[in-house]
């Protein structure tokens, strides 16, 4: 990862994801926490390219960005105006203290170790070498998640049914 | 300057300790679900780091443990989703200062 281009992008970039996930914490609406959202992830969909893993990047911004995102925001927007502040519990700041005590950690341990690294992306990072592993390493937990997406779809909608709606279906 | 594994490591702890933050500290329920997903972010940062940086033979399976990440935030967000107008539609709140109903 020589040049300028690639250091100007990594310094951009974690700019934004920072403080894109900045104002998620100190937003007062929870809908401008969402918007902060939607931007951090886009922001780690970039790190993804920078990083040389392309599919990867383009699942984040259609499962992330398009699905998830959209699925917060009808939540919010399902629930009345008043659910939607997004202020502190009452056990905010041990939880604070805590994730900073945790980055101190981590920053100790990442700037600690030697790592073994390789300079330039090693080959078979491509969505042809993903597929195979998928579809060859990998296919019974591959088939696995298949059926988790199927039973949490069906679970997300006996969640949701209404009252009157399981009403009518004990008539038929 | 040059951005090495540890610049990247750095944005992803920072990234996962701010979810962490953000899901114990809020009192809305969708915020605390925000944070966990800005934590399974992270998570999968430093793991495609970690995949592109790491002398390893097989460096794709970075990739698939994010990929099954992916999936599983996504059940993950729509249970929980389904959960929070659930509660709401019950309890006519989602503050989880409010949600006690198990205390004695």
């Amino acid at each position: 990862m020589e040049g300028f281009g690639p250091s100007l992008a990594f310094w951009v970039l974690s700019a934004l994801t920072l403080i894109a996930a900045g104002g998620v914490m100190v937003s007062r609406n929870l809908l401008h926490a969402v918007l902060f959202l939607i931007l951090t992830f886009v922001g780690v969909a970039g790190f993804f390219v920078l990083l040389s893993a392309d599919f990867i990047a383009m699942a984040q911004v259609i499962i992330y960005v398009g699905a998830i995102a959209v699925l917060v925001l009808f939540a919010i927007l399902l629930t009345p105006r008043s659910g939607r502040d997004n202020g502190e519990t009452r056990w905010a700041l041990p939880g604070i203290l805590l994730a900073v005590c945790l980055a101190a950690i981590f920053l100790f341990v990442v700037h600690d170790t030697a790592w073994d690294t390789v300079g330039d992306a090693p080959a078979g990072l491509d969505a042809r070498a993903l597929g195979t592993a998928l579809l060859t390493t990998w296919v019974v937990p591959f088939e696995i998640a298949s059926v988790l997406l199927t039973a949490a779809l069906v679970g997300a909608i006996m969640l949701t049914r209404s009252p009157e709606e399981e009403a009518e279906d004990a008539l038929v | 300057m040059t951005p090495g594994i540890e610049h990247f490591l750095t944005v992803g702890a920072l990234l996962f300790c701010l979810g962490l933050a953000i899901s114990l500290s809020k009192r809305n329920a969708i915020g605390v679900l925000m944070g966990v997903e800005l934590m399974l972010n992270a998570v999968n940062l430093t793991l495609i780091t970690f995949s592109r940086f790491a002398a390893s033979p097989n460096p794709v399976s970075g990739h698939t443990f994010v990929v099954f990440i992916l999936t599983v935030a996504a059940a993950e967000a729509a249970v929980a989703l389904a959960l929070a107008v659930a509660v709401y539609r019950n309890r006519e709140t989602i503050d989880v200062d409010r949600l006690n109903l198990l205390r004695s």
